[in-house]
């Protein structure tokens, strides 16, 4: 058996705070983490850097996160990238954009460590 | 959630921006012209606070913050119209949004009913008086089973046997294993899901294989592919999900269907899914009917059969030992994990957050750099200059990079004065509705950077400033217009830097000061005796006496007996200095100055009999030696001299401070023409000058008192302490006959060392009566 490579997850949030929570939630569970702080930021770094999971917020300036999730699904090598988005709420109207759009699932704020931890092993692994 | 602690500071530190932002945000929404992303900003402030205080536990803040966030929702999406009443409340909204913060900030309770009038009007607003929408509590975290690795081995073992059996034409083996036969195992539910997931399953990311790896964390399983779906090769489009599964779980009876669901949560509703139940006998056992295995067709199976060999280990495990534990790789990798050096490779903002201690340690370093240098300087001073050439060189390129570095460090503490400015049209919007007066705030200078303590220091002195200029200073709108002056008064703030200190205005286009009023005050007081002679400019200085407020009533705001004294006091400590201009019927200008930089300073070192002293060179003009026929005296004043076309008032150091054998005769030695802040000239009678110094200020009020005329202390190269004087300070002493000497011109007796040094006669004559 290889090694196995830590997977790479994006955390895509305007707030401090909640990218710091996620990283640090993720980092402890064996993961890696890059951080990005609107849509845009997200885009340019998933050009460059492989990704294997992206958690995005949906309420962000700049570009948000249901335009990000559109944007990575309309490019080929992400059609099949497992995205999670942050609600808040069992708030149905923005899962089911946020399932039209193409994400993977979500994950509801205040989120506990270990829900988060369960959801992303559960979508990537 | 305890590790999530370690947290809170960023979360109280972000949502104080956060707060500012929105409120900033507010002040400018107005009926009318509504800029949708400010609307949008707000709106993502409230949310990011919200999110963040759920996530801590913050239960009150949250449910308030969740009704400010709604209405902020109706506003942006037109819903709710822009008044004033709704700007008022969501301002209000803002405040107690802080104040909740501040309660959480501290772990104690808001007192009850803080938020019921606030919420109450936000409600209004939103057209209906409903409970809010509970939030969703976070689900039970899922027990976790450490994921074997090695397993997966397992998963696609017998992958190969399929394989054999498809090549050699013959059907797959039928997998069964004790999992899905046989009668369930006392203490154990039997579970069987049958899972066909719709073919696009795969473009919304998700992944089987996770799937089912989680659902065998819950037990034991035994896995089944269905190949029944899977169309020839030819026809086969890869992106598409061609295969369904049926799981056998044993589990623990803990295990409920909400985890099962669980593992389809973002599937469930594309998908057929397919969940029955076996208890142990004595249940009527209906044994699930497995789907018929087709042969594989191709030998590339995209996923082949997958029944696991080796069970799963049903003992749950801790988190910490999960993916990976195993591994050295990943072991050695951890390390780096946890901690906040993280590897980021993403995109992160051009800041670093830095300890105050830090800069604190690295600014008092440089100025220890700086002494250490000077210290150099001196003793190499002697050496002939032919032979030391380089070295004399290399310190002047030290010197030179000291000067750089000092400036460097002293601008990272550096602020713009925007932070406290920006808190200003919030106090002029109170201040005006309070005395129902109509005010105008300008500002400019917002960029001028100052050192961080003096800039949290500002706020105070600038509050109490503008307050009096609103209540005091400027007119009521109709008073105004009787007098032909715009409706709305202005107060003009500004901030620029000047001759190395930093100048901030406070102007006012109001009635001025009231001489007369003020001048029979201070008589009544017993703080000027009647009849006495002043200039305009000190009966208005006047007001810096303690206890001083001409209010006759004590209105709200600012005469509640916290003077311009006090202000005046602040603005001292922090080595500033305060002045005023008016203009009776046109208006007041205060006039702040501080300087830049509290650590080192550029001076001139001179001395006066054995003692040294250091003078800012910011503040000197020139030095000269003057000629007998320049000096004049003036009967019962001083001595003046002129200089550059004027005459400038003569201040011999030596009587000021008490200092023997010095030079008296100002043409035997040296004059130094000073400058104050707001132009004043004075000559200083020194010995010599020595030459210029890069210095480290230690405070002297720190370490010993306060002194007029003394700014702060420093220690010279070679060891001496010195005195850095204040010119501003000099000059006020001279005039009023102050000083450490014998008795000035006008006969006043000067205070023995032991009392404080007045700063001007009116304390002197105060303390003379008593």
């Amino acid at each position: 058996m290889e090694p196995s490579v830590k997977k790479k997850v994006m955390t895509v949030d305007d707030s401090r705070t909640m990218r710091d929570m996620v990283s640090f939630t993720l980092r402890g569970a064996g993961y890696d983490v890059v951080e990005a702080a609107d849509g845009q930021q997200a885009m340019s770094a998933i050009a460059t850097t492989k990704v294997d999971l992206v958690i995005t917020d949906l309420n962000m300036p700049v570009m948000d996160g249901l335009t990000l999730i559109r944007k990575l699904r309309a490019i080929p090598a992400h059609r099949t990238l497992p995205i999670l988005m942050l609600t808040t709420e069992a708030d149905e109207s923005k899962k089911a954009e946020g399932r039209a759009a193409g994400a993977t699932g979500w994950i509801v704020k205040p989120f506990n460590p270990d829900k988060l931890v369960s959801v992303v092993q559960k979508v990537c692994g | 959630m305890d590790d999530l602690s370690r947290f809170k500071q960023t979360y109280f530190d972000e949502s104080a921006e956060l707060l500012a932002v929105a409120e900033a945000g507010l002040l400018r929404l107005a009926p009318g012209e509504i800029d949708m992303d400010e609307v949008n900003a707000i709106f993502r402030a409230v949310h990011s606070i919200k999110g963040g205080g759920g996530a801590f536990g913050f239960n009150d803040l949250v449910a308030f913050a969740h009704e400010f966030e709604t209405v902020m929702d109706g506003v942006r999406n037109a819903e709710i119209p822009v008044t004033t009443g709704l700007v008022d409340t969501l301002i209000r909204a803002n405040d107690v949004l802080a104040r909740l913060l501040a309660h959480a900030a501290d772990e104690t309770d808001a007192p009850a009913g803080t938020t019921d009038d606030t919420v109450a009007a936000l409600r209004h607003f939103l057209g209906k008086a409903e409970a809010p929408a509970e939030e969703q509590p976070p689900s039970p975290a899922d027990r976790l089973y450490p994921d074997d690795e090695d397993d997966e081995a397992g998963i696609f073992g017998d992958a190969l046997a399929a394989i054999q059996a498809a090549r050699d034409d013959q059907p797959a083996p039928a997998f069964a294993g004790p999992v899905s036969e046989g009668p369930v195992p006392e203490g154990k539910v039997r579970w069987t899901i049958v899972f066909r997931p719709k073919a696009e399953l795969l473009l919304s990311g998700n992944e089987p294989t996770y799937m089912l790896r989680a659902l065998r964390r819950l037990g034991d399983a035994e896995v089944v592919c269905h190949l029944d779906k899977l169309p020839s090769l030819r026809d086969l489009d890869a992106e598409l999900l061609h295969l369904s599964w049926t799981v056998t779980l044993l589990a623990d009876p803990l295990v409920d269907r909400a985890q099962i669901d669980d593992v389809f949560e973002f599937v469930a509703d594309d998908c057929d899914i397919r969940i029955g139940a076996e208890a142990p006998p004595p249940a009527i056992i209906r044994a699930a009917e497995p789907l018929p295995a087709a042969t594989a067709t191709a030998a590339n199976l995209p996923e082949p059969a997958v029944p696991s060999s080796a069970p799963a280990t049903t003992a749950p495990a801790t988190t910490s030992g999960s993916p990976g534990a195993a591994k050295a790789a990943d072991g050695a990798k951890r390390g780096n994990g946890g901690g906040a050096g993280g590897d980021h490779s993403g995109p992160t903002t051009h800041t670093i957050r830095v300890d105050l201690d830090k800069i604190d340690r690295l600014v008092n370093m440089v100025g220890e750099m700086v002494i250490t240098q000077a210290m150099i300087a001196e003793h190499l001073r002697d050496l002939p200059p032919g032979q030391f050439q380089e070295l004399l060189e290399g310190l002047e390129s030290l010197a030179q990079h000291t000067r750089e570095l000092r400036e460097s460090v002293m601008s990272i503490r550096a602020q713009p004065v925007s932070s406290v400015f920006s808190r200003m049209p919030r106090l002029v919007r109170e201040c005006a509705a309070a005395t129902g007066k109509e005010v105008m705030l300008v500002t400019s200078g917002e960029t001028t950077e100052v050192d961080k303590t003096v800039v949290e220091n500002l706020v105070d002195p600038l509050t109490h400033m503008i307050r009096n200029s609103i209540d005091h200073g400027l007119e009521g709108p109709e008073e105004r217009e009787r007098l032909g002056k715009p409706r709305a008064g202005t107060v003009h703030l500004s901030a620029a830097h000047r001759s190395g200190r930093i100048v901030i205005e406070v102007t006012d286009d109001g009635r001025g000061i009231n001489r007369a009023k003020v001048l029979s005050k201070a008589i009544e007081k017993g703080l000027v005796q009647p009849g006495a002679t002043m200039s305009d400019e000190e009966i208005d200085h006047l007001i810096f006496l303690p206890g001083f407020s001409t209010a006759d009533q004590v209105s709200n705001l600012s005469g509640r007996g916290v003077g311009m004294d006090v202000v005046r006091r602040n603005i001292s400590s922090l080595g500033g200095r305060i002045g005023v201009y008016s203009t009776p019927g046109e208006g007041s200008r205060f006039v702040l100055s501080l300087p830049l930089t509290l650590a080192v300073l550029d001076g001139m070192v001179i001395s006066v009999g054995e003692e040294r002293f250091v003078l800012p060179l910011t503040n000197i003009v020139e030095s000269l030696r003057p000629k007998p026929a320049d000096l004049h005296g003036l009967v019962n004043k001083c001595d003046v001299m002129m200089a550059r076309g004027e005459y400038v008032r003569l201040v011999h150091l030596h009587r000021l401070f008490g200092i023997p054998q010095a030079i008296d005769d100002a043409t035997k030695g040296l004059v130094v023409l000073v400058e104050t802040e707001d132009g004043s000239r004075l000559g200083l009678v020194v010995d010599e000058v020595l030459g210029q110094q890069q210095v480290v200020i230690k405070s002297l009020e720190a370490n010993f008192r306060r002194l007029d005329g003394v700014a702060a202390a420093t220690i010279l190269g070679d060891g001496r302490v010195a005195l850095i004087l204040d010119v501003a300070g000099l000059r006020e002493m001279s005039r009023h006959g102050g000083g450490y000497g014998n008795s000035g011109p006008d006969g006043a007796t000067p205070p023995s060392p032991s009392l404080p040094a007045p700063a001007d006669r009116f304390d002197q004559r105060q303390r003379q009566t008593v």
